[in-house]
This record gives C-alpha cells, structure tokens and sequence, in this order.
C-alpha cells in the first residue's frame, strides 16, 4: 500500500496568523483587481469591453511590428496586438465602441491580407461586441458570482450551519479573488471563459471544504470534550490524503489541458490549476479558522 | 451471485447500451449500421458548437421604436387622405412619433377619434397633438419582432443551412446561429438588411415612361438613372426589375417608372401563398391578403388604378409589376402571369419577408473560422486522453486492484456522459471540452473518498468485506455533499451562460450527476462482486 501523509499531525490552526496575513494579502490584491476591472483597466476581453477582435493565421512568422506598421497605415488607431508565435497567430483587438458594427474587422481583414498575401492569411475569428451587449455580460457575470455565491451559502448553512456556511463561503471566495488578483497581475485577459473558470473554482474550493467540515462534524459528536480547535485539526490531518490526491488528479486533468488544450482553453485551464492549488491551501488554512473566529462557542452540526 | 448484485450488473450493462446507442451516430460506425437501425434509432448525437465547426453567432436587436414612427406617418397620411375625403380642411403633419393635426375643431377631433382608436390625444389648444396609444404601441413592437424572426427565417432558408438556430431573446432581440457556414459577410449582409415591402403604381402614363430603354445589362443602371434624371415628374423614381433568363442563366435589368409615393406598405400584408391553377392553365399564381387597414386602402388604391400596374418593391427592387385588372374589395387579390413554381415561390417569399417594418441593429456578431474549430477539437481530444491517462495511471499505482475498479467506473462515467449528452442532443463547445476533462480529474474523487475511508476502517482492524460496507456507508453524505455544491455552481452558469459557457455547465453538471451514479453502483457492485465468490483476507486498496 503506497501511503503519502499517513497519519500526519499539523498544526494548521496554529498557523493561522499566518495564513491570515499571507491571504489577506492575496486577498487585498484580488480587491484591487477587481476595482481596475470595474474602471476598466484591467484587461478585458472584447465581450466585456465591447469591441472587435480578430485572429488571424499566417503560414509563416509574421512579426508584430510588421503587423502594426500596416494597421497603422490602414488607418487604424488604438489597437492592441497578441501573438501565439507557436502557430503564427496574431490577436488584434480594437476596444474603442462603434456605432455601427463590422467597420473595424472589416478593415483589419482587408489591410492584413493585401499586405500579407504571400503568407497566406486565414482569419480564425471575428468577435465583434456592441456596447449594449458588452456591459450587459459584465452584468450577467457579476450576477452570475453573487447568485452562485448565495447558492453555496444557503446550501453549506442549511446542511451544516451558518457560521460553517460562512466560513466555507468566504474561503471560496478568497479563492476566487486570489485567481482574479494572480491572472490581473499576469495580464491575461479577463473574459467569458474565464468567468466559468472562476465559478468552477469556487464549486471545487467548496467541495474540499466540504469534505473537511464533514468531518469535523462526525468527529465533534465522538470528541465533544474536546476544544474545537483540537477537533478541526485533527479532521483537517484525517482528510488529508483525500484532499492531496484529489488535487493531484484534478491538476493531472487542468495540466493537461494547459499544455495540450490549445489556445482557446489555455487560460482557462491555467485559472484551474491556480484555483485548485489555492483552493486545497484555503482547506487548509483559511475554512476551518474563519469558523472558529467567528465564534467559539460551541455550536456544532446537526443532521447526519 | 446474490440477487441484488444481478441487477446491478444488468442495470450497469443496460445504461452502458443504451449509452452506446445515443452516441453511435458520432462515430463513423453509424454509416455501417443495416437500414432498420439508421431510421429507427437515435441519429442526431452531439451536435458540435459553433466555435468547434466554425460558423457565426448574431445578435441583432429589432429597432421597435423605428415601427412605430413607420406607422405613425402611415396613419398620418391615411388621416389626410380620409379628412379630404369628408371635406374637412385640416393642415396634418407628423414628425417621430407625433401627429399634429390644425385647426382643433370639434368636428375635425370628432373625425378623427371615431375612426382612428389606436391614437390619443396627448395636447390641446390650438393644434391637436396625438401619438399612438401605449397599447398599440406595444402591439407594433411584439409584431415587429415576430416579423423580423419570420422574415430571418426566410431568408436563412434561402441559402440552406443544415442547422440554423433563430430565437427571440428578451423582448426585442433575436439570436441568430449559422454553423458552418462558407461565406460568412455574406450571410451577415443579408440577414441583417432592413427590408422594406411597398406597392408602387407604375406610371406608364407619363410620356417619358416610353423614352425609357425596354432592358439594360446589370452594371448600367446608373447610366440610365442619369440621363434621365432630369426627364422624369418630380413625383416619379425609376426602379429596375431583375430578369433572369431561365435557359441561358442571362441577366437583365428592367427599369420602371413608378411614382415615389408607396401606395401600400408591406406591414399592411398579413399573407402570401403559392397555389396552383388548376381549372385553366395549370400555372401558379401568388394569393396575397391584407389586414383590415390593408384591405381599405387597397380598394381604394386599385379602385383609382384599374388598368395600372402595381410594381411590388422590395429593397428598390422590383420583384413584379402586375396589372390592375379591376377594383378589388375585401382585401384578398391574386397575382397572376406565367409564374414558374420557382418564381411564384420567390414572389411569395419577398412579399412575406419584405413585411418587415422595423430595422435591426446589430448587437453582436462572433465569427468562427472553421481550421480554427478543427484544431480546437484536436486539441481537446489530445489533452482529453492524455488527462484521462494520468489519472487512470495515478490510480493504479496509488489504490492496486482498487485503482483498477476506480478506473473502471471512470470509463463507466466517460461512456454514460457521451451518451448522456447524445440522447440530450447537447451541443459540445471548446470549453464543454474542458469540463469534461475536469469531470474526470473530479470523478475520481468519490473513489478516493471511499478507499481512503476503507483504508481507515482496515486500519481499525475490520475484515475487507466491513470496510468496505461502512466506508461506503460513511463516505456517502460527503460525497452527496460535494456533489451537490458542484451541481450548485453549474446551475448558476448555465443560467448565465451563452453559447460555449452554457456548454461547460452542461457537461460539468452531467458529469458529476453521473459520477454520483457510477462511483455509488458502478465501483460498489464490482467490490461486491468481488466478496461473494469467497472469503477475501486481504484487500488490494
């Protein structure tokens, strides 16, 4: 029988100052995300923006002072350029709104394969946003993280209670937040996909937590003489196996993708791998101390 | 074998076929399958999102409030004509949504709201200001949506593609999806033109009507517009009918004199159809019917025409120009010729697609490539199998004989998804893709929640069989738990998703739905399996 952290027996409440500090950090620079992405900052993708985007294959490198000096002489202003080297791809997105769609791609598609005919462009997508739609998705996405936010915390305090429902609550979100503040300060783009990677997150940081609290709760009703914190970190350590290799299976599958998922779903699966290794520290860390700090009178689960 | 463990084993073996019908028709065996199979089984599969095969996504929004300016004028012209009528003299003009009639007197006010109830008075004094009431306002907003949906119908059939996705969204949206598509601008163009159906007499009366050459080839219409330009009654436009030649493929302009003014508009219509002359010639004829307003004023349009051709405009365009045979009352006329059935059927298509009053406005328009879908869906199956393999791998190595089952019932919930998804007809997107690969890296986690608990009960000293039992019976409500909070998070983006996100949560909720299945039966009856045939003393875990 391999065994990896048999019978381990860590601290983690004790340590929880400073994982406190070490999140709240992590936590004020998600805060400070979120901020730039509300004014606008941060860099948003054209379905949150508004705006036209256009990728473009080539045959061969092109590179991407080439591809600005002929936008520029196609008269386009205020553009930015991505590359994927890797497959000769370019990213072109003009954020600025137009009135009437279709003006911007148009003219990107028509100076690029004018000036770049030999290299035998192929346009991959188009995206193109009205302002109304842009802001309505920022909309939806936002709704989408309070409605599944309260969902979690209903359903964690009903099954276990309130405070237990808060702690996991806000262990998911930190989780969250931590992957936004980590992808803000890596630049990637903040979009749609990204979105439901967050979400998707937040459902597997609940889940982990889950496991911990249930049991916690099995052993608060064996060891109820026993102080709180004794009993945490002794289901912290007990579920500790299942917790790593769950991890480890789930980061096999988000690894995966990340290297061989292409272009479309790389970012994606990067905020997954962040947002698993995260979520098993938070676990640790940050759930079951949240639940003690919040009151440590003695006021444990119910229902099987 | 006991009997509870039998059915088990059957209701393991019946999903798995059943899995293993729905997908069939994804897989290239579905070709090789005999006659009776291919009609009378599932055929539909998983249908591939628009970013995998490529083709484009519109949003357009149907500009509600440019209808009811549109009517607004109408019944200000209408309001014109019939005050005339009664010899009442009364100075009308509209402007936006506005109609302002002068003078105000009773007798004018009282000709007007008898007849014309939609509109209100919103101002008196020495003019009379009305609008149309909130009520029929609405009424025209909900119909220029419908139209709009119906007229993109059209349209869309027009060029035939496989599967088209066309919904209202909201009050005043509508969704259009065309995958695979080849020419891209094209299909944008015409979906998103703002056509306008009018009547038009023709007035082959004026003297210049005979100056004007018989036929033109395509590209010299602008020569034609300018001579004669100067020629035609400042009422009149000159508008080309296109001709083509059913044998030799040619193509001919017609020009047409025809006066400015539309007699009819085409919100007036309520229906065209295709039918087929059977007592004479045996040719098709378009029958075409109008709404109650449509109907008066076009007695009255055909009462003062009779013997004048009436050109049917859509776009500027001349489609046909029919004569007027006599007066026609009740509101149903039929448009006669030597119609083909495909030109009859043309004819009735620009008449009911042209009845579209109200502009669209572009929302949105995402346009996938289709290499670009290609090398997604490669991409996907390559870290798809490579994730699985890790996992598949990992447990093996970690659980022995145990990891084994583990993967078992992962296979299990891999062919009960695809198979989940086949018979839902689910449509699987790039990051579907991707919940799937994470369903799998999840799926495993009931196994390991249940192995850890039976390694902790045989630390306990407990015989396999016990721990098994009470491992399970422990780990059920975590996993319940875990689950549910997963199911949770899926609801909220498929709620909120559009297109590709909706995908994600869609094969994520699936996938962990399914893995409460298969990890509780599948991974359970295989243990169980495993006891009855005799004393186990040591379990691989």
């Amino acid at each position: 029988m391999i065994e990896i952290l048999k019978n381990t027996k860590i601290d983690f409440m004790g340590k929880r100052n400073y994982a406190f500090i070490l999140s709240g950090t992590l936590f004020l620079l998600g805060m400070v995300a979120i901020v730039q992405i509300a004014l606008g900052r941060a860099n948003l993708g054209v379905d949150f923006s508004g705006g036209t985007a256009v990728q473009i294959k080539f045959a061969q490198h092109v590179s991407l002072s080439e591809i600005r000096k002929t936008l520029d002489e196609g008269g386009l202003k205020d553009f930015d350029l991505q590359d994927l080297p890797a497959e000769n791809k370019i990213l072109i997105r003009v954020k600025k709104e137009e009135a009437k769609l279709g003006g911007f791609s148009e003219k990107i598609i028509e100076a690029l394969s004018k000036r770049f005919s030999d290299k035998t462009p192929v346009i991959d997508s188009t995206t193109e946003i009205g302002p109304k739609v842009g802001a309505r998705l920022r909309k939806d996405a936002l709704w989408a993280i309070l409605m599944a936010t309260a969902g979690l915390l209903i359903y964690v305090g009903w099954r276990f209670r309130l405070r237990f429902g808060i702690g996991a609550t806000i262990a998911a979100l930190h989780d969250v937040l931590v992957v936004v503040g980590l992808l803000y300060i890596m630049g990637r783009e903040f979009n749609l996909i990204i979105v439901s990677a967050l979400l998707a997150i937040a459902g597997y940081s609940l889940t982990d937590t889950v496991v911990v609290f249930d049991r916690t709760r099995e052993n608060m009703k064996v060891r109820h003489k026993e102080p709180l914190e004794t009993v945490m970190n002794a289901s912290i350590n007990e579920v500790l196996p299942r917790t790593v290799i769950t991890s480890l299976t789930t980061i096999f599958a988000a690894l995966a993708l990340f290297i061989f998922g292409g272009e479309v779903i790389h970012d994606f699966a990067l905020a997954m791998i962040m947002g698993i290794i995260i979520g098993t520290y938070s676990t640790m860390f940050i759930a079951s101390p949240i639940v003690l700090l919040w009151g440590r009178k003695k006021t444990f689960a119910r229902r099987p | 074998m006991k009997k509870r463990i039998l059915w088990r084993v059957v209701l393991i073996g019946v999903t798995v076929i059943l899995a293993a019908v729905f997908f069939l028709p994804n897989t290239p065996f579905f070709k090789e399958m005999p006659d009776w199979w291919t009609k009378n089984m599932p055929d539909k599969g998983i249908t591939l999102g628009l970013d995998l095969q490529g083709g484009i996504h519109l949003v357009f929004e149907v500009e509600g409030e440019k209808a009811v300016e549109i009517t607004t004028e109408r019944i200000a012209q209408s309001l014109k004509d019939s005050l005339s009528k009664k010899k009442l003299n009364a100075e009308i003009t509209s402007k936006g949504l506005l109609i302002t009639v002068a003078p105000s007197s009773m007798e004018i006010r009282k000709a007007i709201e008898d007849n014309y109830l939609v509109l209100t008075p919103v101002e008196t004094g020495t003019n009379i200001v009305y609008t149309i009431s909130d009520k029929e306002a609405k009424r025209i907003k909900d119909n220029a949506a419908d139209q709009a949906l119906e007229t993109i119908r059209n349209r869309i059939d027009q060029f035939g593609v496989a599967e088209p996705t066309i919904h209202r969204q909201g009050t005043n949206e509508i969704v259009v999806q065309l995958p695979g598509i080849k020419d891209p601008k094209r299909a944008v163009e015409i979906i998103g033109k703002t056509a306008q159906l009018e009547f038009k007499i023709v007035d082959d009366a004026s003297p210049v009507a005979a100056e004007i050459p018989a036929t033109v080839a395509p590209g010299e219409e602008e020569a034609v517009l300018k001579k004669f330009a100067e020629k035609i009654p400042a009422d009149d436009e000159i508008l080309f009918e296109k001709k083509v030649n059913m044998e030799t493929g040619a193509v001919r302009k017609i020009p047409i004199l025809v006066k400015k003014q539309a007699a009819l508009t085409g919100d007036l219509l309520k229906e065209a159809k295709v039918n087929i002359d059977s007592s004479m010639s045996g040719y098709p004829y378009v029958s075409i019917s109008f709404n109650a307003a449509g109907a008066k004023l076009f007695d009255e349009v055909t009462a003062a025409n009779v013997k004048k051709r009436l050109a049917i405009v859509l776009d500027n365009t001349v489609y046909s120009a029919p004569e007027i045979k006599e007066r026609i009352s009740g509101g149903s006329a039929q448009i006669t010729g030597s119609f083909s059935m495909e030109e009859a059927k043309d004819l009735a298509i620009v008449l009911r697609a042209g009845a579209l009053p109200a502009p669209m406005k572009m929302l949105q328009n995402v346009t996938v490539g289709p290499s670009l879908g290609t090398d997604s869906i490669e991409a996907g199956k390559r870290a798809g199998i490579i994730g699985t393999l890790l996992v598949v791998i990992f447990m093996i190595v970690y659980y022995r004989l145990s990891g084994v089952i583990a993967d078992f019932a992962l296979a299990f919930n891999i062919i009960l998804l695809l198979g989940a998804m086949a018979s839902l007809n689910a449509t699987l997107t790039m990051p579907g893709i991707a919940g799937i690969i994470l369903a799998i890296g999840m799926a495993v986690d009931s196994n390991v929640l249940m192995f850890e608990r039976i390694r902790d009960e045989l630390r306990a000293g407990k015989t396999p069989r016990v721990a098994v039992d009470s491992g399970y019976k422990k780990a059920f409500w975590t996993i319940f738990d875990s689950h549910v909070t997963v199911l949770i998070t899926a609801a909220v983006l498929f709620q909120f998703g559009t297109g590709p996100i909706k995908g994600f949560a869609v094969t994520l909720s699936l996938g962990v739905a399914i893995n409460l299945f298969t990890a509780l039966v599948g991974t359970k009856t295989v243990f169980d399996i495993i006891f009855s045939k005799k004393e186990v003393k040591r379990l691989s875990i």
